[in-house]
Order: C-alpha cells, then structure tokens, then sequence
C-alpha cells in the first residue's frame, strides 16, 4: 500500500485532572487522508476536534501528552531523523483560525501579514509571494484583489478578514491546511460567501485539508470524507455523501437530527385580544441625543411589533441589524427616542428608574453568552437565590426548597446550586441563566441569542426545554437569533430586521413559501443545507444592480444589496408596507405578484 | 472563608509562594510582639562601641550612637509594617470605593471623580507627601494619613480601569435589569470579581508605602526620634555604609525580605486557579 499523506495512527491526547489521575481526552483515534482531500473532523464541544486538528501540527495544549504515530507529508510527529511536525507548523502545515479579526495586527497592512509567512520561511520572494497572494485573493473573490492588500484589517469585514487568513494560509502551498471552525463567527449571508471561496481555492490549489466544525451541513459543502467524533474517539468515518444518507453509527444520528431542529409542538395562542406587550414605532441609538431627538449613531427606525400572552415572537436579522437593541429597549435598559414599550396596555417608563419593580418582575431578559452572563463570584443558589429574595422575599427554608424547584424545572439536580458558575458547562450555564429569568415568575423573556453559543446537540436539548415552559408556565418569549432554522423551530411569529428596519413581519407558516422580502429570501437561502451540492447552487441570483449606492435612510435600506431592486421606483423614494395574501407584511416596492415570480 | 479553608489554599501555593507567605508571617509576628521581645529599650545606649559588629550581647551589632540594632529593628518593624497596613487599607477602600461610584454612578460622577484623581497623580507623590507633612506636621496619625492619600489616585486608577469593564458584562446590566440599586451592584455583582487584580495591585503598593514611608524618614519628615521605622534606621545609619555596617545591612534586609515575601505572596496566591 502506498504511504497515504497524512497518517495518522492510535492518536492519544492525555491530561492529568486536578486530582493526578489521567484523562484522555483523545482516544486511540486512527486516519489517512489523501493528497488533495479534505477531511472533516465533526462533533459536539468537548469531542476533541480542535484537539486533534492541533496534534496534527505538533501542538498539545499546556499539560496536554500526545502519543500515538502522526506523520504529515515526510514530517513525523516525534521528527527521529526527519522534520519535526512542529518544525513545519506555519509553513508546511498552516492553521486558518475562528476569529481572523483577533489574528491580524491592527497596526500594519495586511498583504505583509499575508506574505509573511513565506517570507520567513523563505519559500519565495517577496515580488513571487505578492504575486501569489493578488492570485490568492482573487480565488478568494475578494473585491480588487490587486488593490485589498494595502487595507488595514479594520477596513475590512469580518468575512473578508477570514478570506484573508485563508491566503495567509496557502501562501507557503503547504502540505496541509487546518481550518478551525472558520466560518462559525460569521453571518449566515457572509458564510455562503466565505465556503465558496474557500471551497474553490481548495480545489484550485490542490490543498490537503482539515476541516473542523461542529455543523454538518457546512462540511458537507466543504469535505470529501468526515470523521465523526464523541467524546475523543471516532464513532463513524466515512464519504460526506454516505454519512449524510446512510449513517451507520445512532451518534451520527442523533447529530443529523439535531443539524435541522423540528418545530416544536406549541400552546395554541388563545384569546387575541390585548396584546401582552406591545412595541409601537421604536426609534432608539446609541450615545448623546441631538435636538431633534436622534442619537449620534441611531440603530433603530419605527420597529413595531406585538407579543401576544404565551406567544413565542422571533426576531432575526444579520449581526448588527440591532435585535439586541430591540431587547434593551424592551428591557428599559436603553431609552428609545421616540416610541413606546407598553405591557397589558399600559406604557411603560423609557428607562429602568421610571418602571415599578413589579414592571421590571414580569419582563426579564436573557442574554446569549452564559459566560459572561452569569457573575462568576455567585454560586447557582445565590443567583436564583438572590432574583426570589428581590421580587418575591422569600427567604429561610423556603427559598432552598423554590431554588430546588426551579433547578427541577430546567432539569439540573440540586446539588449543583451550591457550584459556582464557572464549574458549570456550556448548556448547564444557559439553563441556570435561563432558571434565573424563570425565579422572577415573569410573563415574558427576552431571549437574546440563547441557543447561539451553544453546539447542534445542547441547542436542540435547549429549544425542547424553552418549548416546554412555555407550555406549562405560559410564559411568552421574544426569541432573538441570527439563525432562521432556530427561530422557526420555536416562534410562531417571526420580524426579520434588516439594519434597524422591520422588512418583514408574519406567522411562521408564511416563512416557508415565497412571497417574502428580498432580504428574507436571502436569509433562508443562505442556511446551508444537508447535501453535498448545496454550495454550487446558491447565490446566483445575478448581479445586484445598485451596489454602487451607498446605503441611504431615505431609500430601502437593502437596496445596495438587493439583486430585484426596481430602477425608478427602489432607487427614488420608500418603500411602503405591502401586505401579502398570506398575512404577512412586507416593506417593500414589488408587488405581491412580482415577489412571488421572482422566488418561484 | 474558613481556617481550614486558608490552610487548604496554602498549601495550593507554589514554593515561591511558600517563601513569601513565611516572610510575610514572620514580619507580622515580629510587629506583634517585636518590642516585648526585644534585650533592650530601642533608645538605650547600650554598647560603648559604635558599629559594632555581631557579638553574644548584641547579635545585630550596634549602631552609630552605639544602641543595640536588633531592638531598634524589632520596635522599628512594628512603625513600617503597622503604618503601612493601615495607611495601604485607608487607601484601597478609598480608592475603590470611589472606583466603584465612578462605574456604578452617573456618569458626571465618574468624569468628575476621574478629573480629580488625574490631578492628584500628576503631582510626584514624595513631593506631594512633602507638602503635606511639611504643612500639617508629622504625627503618627498625620503620616499616616497622608501618605494614604498619596496613595488613593494609583488605586483609583486600577481599579476604575477593572470596575468599568465589568460593570459592562451581561450579569450586571441582568441585575441592573432586575432593579437592583447601585450599592448592590457594585458590593455584590462587580467587587468580589476584582478582589484578585486589586489584591496584586495592593501588594504593590505596600511596597511603596514602606519606600515612601522610608523616603519621608530619610529625609526627616517621617517618623521622628527617638521612634524609627525600618527606613530611618538605615537613613541613621548611612555613615556606616563605607564599612559594611551591620547597623545599615541588618534593617536594609529588614525591608527587602518584608517587600520581597509580600509581594511573592500576592503574584503566588492571585495566578493560581484557587479563588
Ligand atoms: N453600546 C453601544 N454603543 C454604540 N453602538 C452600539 C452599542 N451597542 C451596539 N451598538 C451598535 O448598534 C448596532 C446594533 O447592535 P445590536 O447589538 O443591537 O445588533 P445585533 O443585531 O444584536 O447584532 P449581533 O447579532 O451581532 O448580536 C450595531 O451597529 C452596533 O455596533
Ligand atoms: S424595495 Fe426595492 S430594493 Fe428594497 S427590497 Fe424591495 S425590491 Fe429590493
Ligand atoms: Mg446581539
């Protein structure tokens, strides 16, 4: 049998616990991939991907043992005679991180950050290792690829600083490239945009990769062959397209299951009447207030939107498109500048000094990353603790015995109310920052981005427990999240906001067919699906015909990026407030007919 | 926390860590009962023979009016350790107090508070101390005092720097959210999360309150004879230093080995994972 390129064999990552016993956290893992593949390494936090896609350059986290025989082109993990796989990291074997914002030098041009690595590894000139980046660039589709280099990182955006670290990566034409969960920071709109670059210069060059995520449907885009991994050993390895259709292993089952959650049986919305709470033309921003009642950076323009008791509102839009803004609002922990909040008809104070404390009780808020979330100083039993003693005084025997009820209540035994907070995991952390809201027994939580953070498994299990309360306590939620699958599978209403503007507002039902906004179309389209040959067929709706435009408040916002924008009527005035057979309201200049026919 | 608790995070410490928790164990000790244990009164001109060197009756030697060293050092620990503990505790909660109102606060508070403190540092601190002693005179409690507030903008700074970062984190808008008023969120949502950088910061500053305090003693505006701190007995004593006298090595280390062991202590106990 011919030497396969990357071979890797009974692969061991050992650490030692607190206690001095040992922990393998990678577990007699053994694979090949060969030249011109890519391999994805997949898998729930915790499964040891990043583990291993670090071993493969030599690396071990401080503590960490490897064992086990790796060798990597000519490179051996332990080097006896040969090179090091240390030695080549950076050069032969190169790493395509997360967060490419937090990986480049803010303070110097990115082209000599790009070229650096071959310059320093001597693998070309620097007039070759430009030419080769301008060539990179362009593969990478990035806009003036001769010109983009001389930028700073912070005149580029988040998905065009990841296209970069990608060319930083292949400048030295290595032998292997690592990709560590590269598009999981990014828009859902910007990921299409990045997989497909990143998918055709992986082709182009011929590169043998590593792909490492937790998201089935985008290394299907991305992979020839995917490792399944649990808890650091490999539960399946096979072809994407056998693993998608045939897997052979109930893990990848239940991965696959969890990669497009259901929707989740809900309450029937009884009595319409009075909505719960209720949004009416909220304008708000941040920093100082000008005399015309506008802040210094407005985010919000006239966003309405009603929450009946029990319902489950979702509010989705692309990073920045201010759905956190939204909940802060709601929250009074920021003032609006024009508009109001009311709750059971009855407008509520803009800011948190003018609200009741019984007002603040029945409206709380979660936020998205439990870590910060939740103070790390408290143990789970003073958190809820300290919510009951405040809106409720309880206190003595019958605070312990509620704080274990409540823990009950999101499935957490009791014992873990005397654990701090950092001891706790990913989803632990979301339940007991979601008991938190549930102590002050409110009629609405403001959900912002709650399932987010958290991997395909633990958002599935998350969602089910959100469904369930609701259900039983008849709390209602405004669901706040970047991803459509998650929204739909809760909401029975959903907003799509589009920098600060409502574009689109309906029952969840009418989000399955066109007619929708442009903008939405985009969205859904842009959720990668489980299938090999998704990628291919996105995004060729053609040329967006005013992209030249800056973006304008007297215009539709999504003009510069709409590809079914009217000349004479997108480009001259607002848009009005269609609304469609189905029910749902579109801003928008097209007609219902014309939205229908163009998403057909 | 527990004694056994303590107990259980000492022995956590890595050695350095070890070295400077018995240093720092040590000196308060000799604070404690230094003076009852010493052979002779601080002031008593017990030795005939000036910079003496190291003998049965005087095991530090005598210094340059022939007083026995090691009482003087074993009074003169009590001054240096007990004022600068006091004067480093009247300092931090002073400062973080108001680092607290500053991140918790309006925010004219903090402007005004910060304005203020930017001031206060920009003056050299001795110089500072030196107006001031030089204007209210140099009591114990004067001293103390003063160099406390000489103290304050430094301690204000860090911990502004750490209250405002995390005044900013989810938990504290949750609890500012939920109602909760200002003095619960600076005691109870942000204070207990910067004990540990505030710790290091005010190990350090121990450290210079002892120089400074030494400093202002050299200088003759600190402690005033016959009393000394470890800083006048080797200001007392500088014309012995041509000859290596002990009178000037012994209380040198005196305040090396206090500086040192505390601030070993502190990096050891705030880099560990232990809270
Ligand atoms: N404290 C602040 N000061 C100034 N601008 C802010 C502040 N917080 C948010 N912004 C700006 O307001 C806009 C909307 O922010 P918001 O957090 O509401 O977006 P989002 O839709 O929640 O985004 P994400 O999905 O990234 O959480 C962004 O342009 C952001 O930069
Ligand atoms: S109004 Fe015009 S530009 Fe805006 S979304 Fe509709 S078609 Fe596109
Ligand atoms: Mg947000």
């Amino acid at each position: 049998m011919e030497a396969q390129h990357v071979d890797v064999r009974n692969l061991c990552v050992t650490v030692r616990r607190p206690d001095g016993s040992d922990l393998r956290i990678v577990d007699e893992v053994s694979f090949t991939i060969a030249r011109g593949e890519v391999l994805a390494l997949i898998g729930e936090s915790g499964s040891g991907k990043t583990t291993i896609a670090l071993a493969l350059m030599g690396y071990a986290r401080s503590g960490a043992v490897i064992s086990g025989d790796i060798t990597v082109g000519d490179a051996t993990l332990g080097g006896n005679g040969k090179a090091s796989l240390a030695a080549q990291r950076g050069h032969r074997i190169t790493y395509v991180a997360q967060s490419a914002a937090a990986a480049f030098n803010p303070s110097r041009r990115v082209i000599e950050q790009v070229i650096e690595p071959a310059l320093i590894h001597g693998t070309a000139t620097a007039a070759e290792a430009r030419a080769h980046a301008v060539a990179l660039f362009e593969a990478l589709a990035l806009p003036d690829p001769a010109t983009i280099g001389s930028r700073y990182p912070h005149e580029l955006s988040g998905g065009q600083l990841q296209r970069l670290m990608a060319a930083m990566a292949l400048i030295t034409r290595p032998d292997l490239v690592i990709f560590d969960e590269p598009t999981t920071a990014l828009d859902v709109t910007t990921q299409v945009e990045v997989l497909q670059a990143f998918r055709k210069v992986v082709r182009e060059q011929g590169a043998t990769g590593v792909y490492v995520s937790h998201d089935l449907a985008v290394v299907a885009q991305m992979a020839d062959q995917i490792l399944v991994l649990n808890r650091g050993t490999v539960r399946e390895r096979n072809a994407v397209r056998a693993v998608l259709e045939t897997p052979a292993d109930d893990y990848t089952k239940t991965l696959l299951a969890a990669a497009r959650p259901v929707i989740k049986a809900a309450a029937p919305i009884t009595a319409v009447g009075k909505p719960l709470l209720s949004i009416e033309g909220i304008n708000a921003g941040y920093g100082p207030v000008d005399r015309n009642g506008r802040a210094a950076h407005p985010v919000l323009t006239d966003v309405s939107l009603q929450i009946g008791r029990g319902a489950a509102v979702g509010v989705i839009g692309e990073s920045g498109s201010g759905k956190s803004t939204v909940a802060r609002v709601v929250a009074g922990l920021l003032a609006p500048t024009a508009g109001t909040v009311s709750l059971d008809g009855q407008p509520l104070a803009a800011s948190l000094k003018g609200r009741t404390r019984e007002e603040l009780r029945r409206i709380q808020i979660v936020f998205q990353n439990a870590d910060v979330a939740l103070n790390p100083a408290h143990s789970v039993g003073e958190i809820l603790g300290r919510v009951l003693r405040f809106y409720h005084g309880t206190s003595g025997a019958a605070l312990n015995s509620r704080v274990a009820e409540l823990l009950d209540l999101i499935k957490l035994p009791a014992a873990i109310a005397d654990r701090r907070c950092d001891e706790l995991s990913g989803g632990q952390k979301q339940r007991v920052n979601l008991a938190r809201a549930l102590a002050a027994q409110p009629d609405v939580i403001l959900c912002d981005e709650v399932t987010s953070a958290l991997d395909t498994v633990v958002r599935e299990a998350i969602l089910e427990l959100l469904a369930e309360l609701r259900r039983d306590l008849g709390v209602a939620y405004l669901f706040i999240s970047h991803d459509i699958a998650t929204v739909k599978a809760l909401c029975d209403e959903i907003v799509v906001l589009y920098k600060g503007t409502r574009v689109e507002s309906g029952l969840r039902d009418t989000y399955a067919a066109p007619p929708f906004h442009p903008y939405t179309d985009l969205l859904i389209s842009s959720v990668p699906e489980l299938r090999t040959d998704w990628l291919s067929g996105v995004g060729s709706q053609g040329k967006v015909p005013f992209a030249h435009l800056p973006e304008s408040a007297d215009l539709c916002r999504f003009l510069p990026r709409c590809p079914v924008a009217i000349a004479g009527r997108c480009d001259v005035s607002l848009p009005p407030l269609r609304t469609m057979a189905a029910g749902n309201a579109v801003l928008c200049h097209r007609t219902e007919a014309e939205l229908a026919g163009e998403f057909a | 926390m527990s004694v056994a608790g303590i107990i259980r995070g000492a022995r956590r410490l890595p050695l350095s860590g070890k070295i400077g928790l018995a240093l720092v164990i040590f000196w308060i000790i000799v604070a404690v009962i230094g003076p009852f244990i010493a052979p002779y009164p601080p002031g008593s001109f017990a030795n005939e023979e000036v910079f003496a060197g190291s003998s049965r009756q005087f095991w530090l030697g005598s210094d340059f009016l022939g007083r026995d060293v090691l009482s003087r050092l074993l009074s003169g620990a009590r001054f240096t350790v007990g004022l600068s503990v006091v004067a480093v505790a009247i300092a931090a909660s002073i400062g973080t107090g108001f680092a607290l109102t500053a991140a918790v606060g309006p925010r004219w508070v903090d402007e005004l508070l910060s304005r203020a403190m930017d001031t206060l540092i920009s003056i050299p601190s001795k110089i500072f101390a030196l107006v001031l002693v030089a204007a209210f005179g140099s009591s114990l409690v004067l001293l103390t005092l003063i160099i406390a507030i000489t103290y304050v903008p430094g301690n204000f700074r860090i911990a502004r720097s750490l209250a405002v970062g995390l005044a900013r984190l989810d938990y504290v808008e949750v609890a500012r959210a939920r109602g909760e008023g200002r003095l619960h969120l600076a005691l109870v949502e942000v204070l207990p999360n910067m004990i540990k950088p505030l710790f290091a910061d005010i190990g350090l500053r121990f450290v210079f309150i002892v120089l400074l305090l030494s400093g202002l003693s050299f200088l003759g505006l600190g402690l005033q004879p016959p009393d000394a701190d470890l800083g006048s007995l080797v200001r007392e004593n500088t014309s012995g230093l041509a000859e290596g006298a002990l009178a000037i090595i012994a209380p040198a280390v005196a305040i090396a080995s206090l500086t040192v062991g505390v601030n070993l202590l502190i990096d050891a106990a705030t880099q560990g994972k232990a809270h």
